[in-house]
This record gives structure tokens, sequence and C-alpha cells, in this order.
């Protein structure tokens, strides 16, 4: 059998912002297909650990590999490595002063020098597929929040990266706006996109995942399938952490009502 | 009130008000010019320069523009450099202006996330293309209300341009009220002249602000 392509290696990943370390020798490989989840705790480095990927960040030591090349040197030309790589942030980050169709075509046609209407052609292709045809040339702020992170995950996804970074896309929306988004999420995973996603949503992130990284205290504690991980934690970190999520009521039954 | 006189002058007024209007214009295009170039150096934190730019900021601030005048009128010339009093007038309004044009485009500048920046850099567009597409055009618009302001200032600021022997409307009208006694009317003239000028260019500010808080960005 064929071993899967290695997309993306992490090797000894050392981050630090100058008041103890972030990222403590992180190692990570994500093949090709692959859509793995990262959970933690807050502050445990997973969000920076995406930030390094795309070098929003600066690393101290240890190396990522995107198709076999380091990228994490001096010498890399991020502006061509970012158009492998797909990222989407928390906070609503389209820009506010071009409508949703400029959004998404800035990226093709003043980095890819794509030809406007082919790349509006394909804008639409995808916005109708998400349902949001209608909106193309609306600004931002006439959208929910739902609306603008699927927007900027077309943006994203136009320039045709290798692989899609998701940092906590739905932490700042209303509850009832996350499913949308992640539907899309689930959607292009199923299509076959490489994936690292961050996020909080448990349910999710055991639909979603080929594999669960748990990170604490900006080191990888597990790695396992989500069936494993979510059933049979091996660590007792990843089981508090867990249990957080669960709710247990419990109560006397047939007791006398107060 | 000596109508007469008023009729009289008034061609007068008008030579004195395109004196006053186009220093105040080449002086504004300075400011905006010496403005942007400070808010950059000190958004992009250029080293050595970013010191530079932060004295003149305080300098150009704290010290009246009368004062500014004078050293490079009477001042200078001490030192062997000697300008007209046009230049002068001009280098003045510029280096008082520039300052607060500057601090005009920070306000704007500051005001734009830090994630703008980052999500335009992470579908792959280079540093100068962020600047130009994406921090630009939104830090600008949100500047205008400041630099409008600024203008309107700046135009008023060259009342005192009198001082380098500059026949500006103050001048015309301290003249006028030195010849022939004429106070109540040289100074009624200096006001409308005053408002003719800078009214439309108030009116034409909030225009261009209520314009943009319609097309305003706020999410």
């Amino acid at each position: 059998m064929k071993e899967k392509e290695k997309l993306l290696e992490i090797k000894h990943l050392h981050k630090d912002y100058g008041n103890g370390p972030v990222l403590k020798d992180v190692s990570l490989n994500v093949h090709k297909g692959e859509v793995v989840v990262i959970i933690g705790p807050s502050g445990c480095g997973k969000s920076t650990l995406l930030r390094c990927i795309n070098g929003l960040e600066q690393i101290q030591s240890g190396k990522i590999l995107l198709d076999g090349e380091v990228i994490t040197e001096n010498k890399t030309k991020w502006s061509e490595v970012r158009q492998k790589i797909g990222m989407v942030f928390q906070s609503y980050d389209l820009f506010p002063h071009m409508t949703v169709t400029d959004n998404i075509l800035l990226g093709p046609t003043k980095v890819q020098g794509r030809d406007k209407k082919e790349a509006e052609a394909e804008a639409e292709r995808i916005l109708e597929r998400i349902g949001l045809l209608d909106k193309k040339n609306a600004f931002p702020r006439q959208l929910s929040g739902g609306q603008k992170q699927r927007v900027a995950i077309v943006r994203a996804l136009i320039m045709k990266p290798e692989i899609m970074l998701f940092d906590e896309v739905t932490a700042a929306l209303d509850p009832e706006m996350v499913r949308e988004v992640l539907d899309v999420m689930l959607e292009l995973a199923k299509s076959g996109s490489t994936m690292m996603i961050v996020t909080h949503e448990m349910q999710f992130a055991r639909a979603v995942a080929d594999r669960i990284v748990f990170l604490d205290g900006g080191e990888i504690l597990e790695t396992d399938t989500p069936e494993k991980f979510f059933t049979r934690p091996k660590t007792d970190r990843a089981k508090r952490f867990l249990n957080t999520f669960s709710f247990h009521m419990e109560r006397e039954r047939g007791g006398k009502a107060i | 009130m000596d109508t007469e006189f008023i009729i009289k002058y008034i061609p007068l007024y008008v030579k004195a008000a395109g004196l006053t209007i186009g220093l105040g214009i080449v002086g504004i295009f300075f400011s905006l010019l010496i403005g942007l170039s400070v808010s950059l150096i000190q958004y992009f934190k250029i080293p050595v320069l970013k010191r530079i730019a932060g004295i003149y900021i305080e300098l150009s601030r704290n010290t009246p523009l009368l004062v500014q005048l004078f050293f490079l009128y009477f001042g200078l010339p001490k030192a062997g450099i000697r300008f007209s009093s046009q230049a002068c007038a001009i280098i003045g309004l510029s280096f008082l202006g520039g300052s607060y044009m500057a601090e005009a485009f920070r306000s704007g500048l500051n005001a734009i996330d830090k994630v703008q920046e980052e999500s335009a850099l992470s579908i792959g567009l280079k540093h100068g293309q962020v600047m130009r597409y994406v921090i630009l055009p939104q830090a600008l618009s949100l500047s205008v209300p400041g630099l409008c302001a600024n203008m309107i200032f700046l135009i008023k600021e060259t009342s005192v341009f009198s001082v380098l022997a500059l026949a500006d409307l103050m001048y015309v009208a301290k003249d006028l009220i030195g010849l022939y006694y004429k106070t109540d009317e040289a100074l009624l003239m200096l006001v409308i002249a005053y408002l003719v000028l800078l009214l439309p260019i108030s009116v034409a500010a909030s225009f261009l602000e209520r314009r943009l808080r319609y097309a305003g960005f706020g999410n």
C-alpha cells in the first residue's frame, strides 16, 4: 500500500513570545486530504500553532515543511507560501470597504494575476453553492456573522490552497449561526480538502476529524482518532478537559418537590 | 458705515483672499505630504526616522506659528539662510500643518484592526499591496474628518502671514485701518472675506463626512 503523501510536516517547533514558551517541541504531520482537529484549553497554543504555519509568528527553533520544502527560513517568500495555505480567523476579517465579490477577488486578481471575469465566475459558482450568491454585491456590514465567516472561507478557498487553516472560526458567532459555518467546513472535508481546525465545538470535531490532536501547555499530549480520543482518552489531562464539556445532573428520583 | 469705501476696496480684498487661499492650498498640500510620510514612519516604526518624527511633532505642535515664522524670517537670515516672505509662509505653514495632519492620519491608521493586515497577508498579498488595497483605503476615509478640520485650521492660521509683509487679508485690513481709520468697514470686510473662504470648505467637509458615514464600514 502506498504511504499517504505528507503535505505538512512540523518538526520540533518551539515558540516563545518572550515570557515563557508557548509551544514546546511540537511535531506533527498532516497528510494530503487529512482533517486534523486541534483541541485544548484556552491559551494552550492552538492558535499560535496555526499562526506559525503561515508565518504570522516567528518561531524560535524547529522547522515547518510544506510539500517537502522548509518554509521557516529567513529567505522564505511568504507571499508565495501563503497562497498554498488558506486561513480563516476567529474575528470577522473581511475587508469592510469592499463588497463580498471584491473581497473574494482581491487575492486571485492582485496576487495570482488571474483574469477578473474568469475569477468572478468561479466566485459566483462557490457563492451559489453556499447559498450566498444574492449577497455578492453586499458589504460585510450588511451580512450576519455566519455569512461573513462563510465569505471569508470562500475568499481563502478561491486561491486553491493546498491546506486550509481554521482558527476558532465559530467562536465569535451567535449560537444559531455556528451551524451554517460548520456545514461549509464539513462539506469541504467531504470533498477531500486538507484541513487543520482549531475549535471548541467538540461534536463537530468528532464528526469532521480524521485525527484529533490534544494540546495543553504548548505540548501535544495526545494524538488519536476521534473515536478513541472522545471515548477513551489516554491522559488524565484530556479526560479532565473533556469532562468540562459534559454536564451531569443528578437528583433524587421520587424526591419531594420543594 | 461707508458703503462707498467698502465697494471701492472689494477688489483689494479679493486679491488678498487669492493670496491667502493660494498660500493656504500650497501649505496644505505639503502638510498632507509631510503628515502622511510621518504617520507611515510611525506606523511602520522605522528606526531612527521614528525618533525624528516624534521630535518633529512635539516641536511643531508646541510652538506657535507666529514664533515659527519669526524664526524663519528674522532668525535664519542671521545664520545666513534667507528665504522670501512667500517661502517662509509656506515652509512655516507646512511645518505646523504636517504634524496636525500626521496625527489625523495616525488616528485613521491606528483604528484598523490588526486582523485586517493578517488576513490580507494570509491570502498572499505583499506588504505594499496590503497597505494599498486594505489598510490605506480604510485609514484614509477614517482620517477625513480630522484632515478637513486641519485644513480649515491652517487657512485660518494664514492670518499671521501679515507679519511677513505679505499682502494677505489680515494685512490689507490692517493697512486700510492704518491709512483711513475705517476700522468698522475694514474689519467687517475681513470677517466676511474669511467666511466666504471657509464656509464652503466647511460645508463640503461635513457633506463628505456624512457620505463617508453612510458608506461607513462599521461592523
